[in-house]
C-alpha cells in the first residue's frame, strides 16, 4: 500500500511517500514494523499521542484494520485556520 | 455549499457578494477570515502544507455537517496553502442563513472543526529558524461544545 507522510513526520522520515509491503493487520502493527526498521521511523513514531492517521484519506485510529487499504497517511495534529 | 483550496489570495468582499448574488432569502451573512499573525516581530514566512484530496473531502464533510445542524442558505470555505507573509489572509469561512444566530453558530462550528479535522499544518520561519506550529489542546476541546 502507499504510505504518505506530512509536516514534521515527513521531515523526520525524510520521505513524502513510499510503497510498503506488509503483513500487518492494523495501523498499529504497521507502525511497530516501521519503528523496528530504522531509527528515523522510530523517532517519528516515538510519541503516538502527537501522530494522527488517515486510512484512505479518512481520519482513523491506530487499531484500524489494513485489509484492502490503498493509502495510509501519518501526520501531526492539524493546525489549519 | 462550496469549498476551495488554493495557493492564491482571495478577495473577501467579492466572495461574499458572489455568495449572496441574486438571492433574497438570506437574512444574515457571517464571515470570518484568518490572517498570518506575527506575535514577536520575527516572523518571516508562514508555510501552509495540506493533504491534497483529503483536505477537500474533509472540508466538504464539515460543511455538510453544518448544513444538517442549522438552517443555512449557503456556506463557503476558502483555505490557502503555500508560503504566506505576515498580514496575509490564510483562509475564510462564510455562513448565510435566514437568521443571525444560525449564521454565527455555523461559522463558529466550521472554524472549530476545520482547525482540528482538516489536514493543514503550519510552519513558521523566523530569524531563529523554522518550526512547526503545535496544535493546541484548546482546539480539540473546542469540538466538545458542539
Amino acid at each position: 500500500m502507499d504510505v504518505v507522510y506530512f509536516a514534521w513526520v515527513r521531515e523526520r522520515i525524510g520521505l513524502p511517500r513510499e510503497t510498503v509491503e506488509t503483513t500487518a493487520s492494523t495501523v498499529g502493527e504497521l507502525v511497530a514494523e516501521l519503528r523496528a526498521r530504522e531509527d528515523r521511523y522510530d523517532l517519528a513514531f516515538s510519541d503516538l499521542t502527537v501522530v494522527r492517521v488517515a486510512v484512505d484519506q479518512v481520519l482513523a485510529d491506530f487499531d484500524a484494520p489494513l485489509k484492502d487499504v490503498r493509502e495510509l497517511a501519518f501526520f501531526p495534529p492539524m493546525t489549519g485556520g | 455549499m462550496a469549498v476551495r483550496v488554493q495557493r492564491e489570495d482571495f478577495d473577501l468582499g467579492s466572495e461574499l457578494r458572489a455568495l449572496r448574488e441574486g438571492r433574497t432569502d438570506i437574512g444574515a451573512l457571517v464571515s470570518f477570515s484568518g490572517l498570518v499573525r506575527d506575535d514577536t516581530g520575527d516572523l518571516q514566512e508562514l508555510e501552509l502544507e495540506h493533504y491534497p484530496g483529503m483536505t477537500e473531502a474533509a472540508l466538504a464533510e464539515i460543511e455538510a455537517e453544518a448544513h444538517k445542524r442549522w438552517d443555512l442558505n449557503a456556506t463557503l470555505i476558502v483555505h490557502r496553502y503555500g508560503p504566506l507573509k505576515p498580514g496575509e489572509q490564510i483562509m475564510m469561512v462564510a455562513a448565510a442563513s435566514p437568521h443571525r444566530k444560525a449564521a454565527f453558530e455555523a461559522a463558529d462550528f466550521l472554524m472549530d472543526f476545520l482547525k482540528s479535522r482538516a489536514p493543514f499544518w503550519k510552519k513558521e520561519t523566523g530569524v531563529k529558524g523554522a518550526e512547526w506550529v503545535d496544535a493546541k489542546d484548546t482546539d480539540e476541546a473546542a469540538l466538545k461544545r458542539w
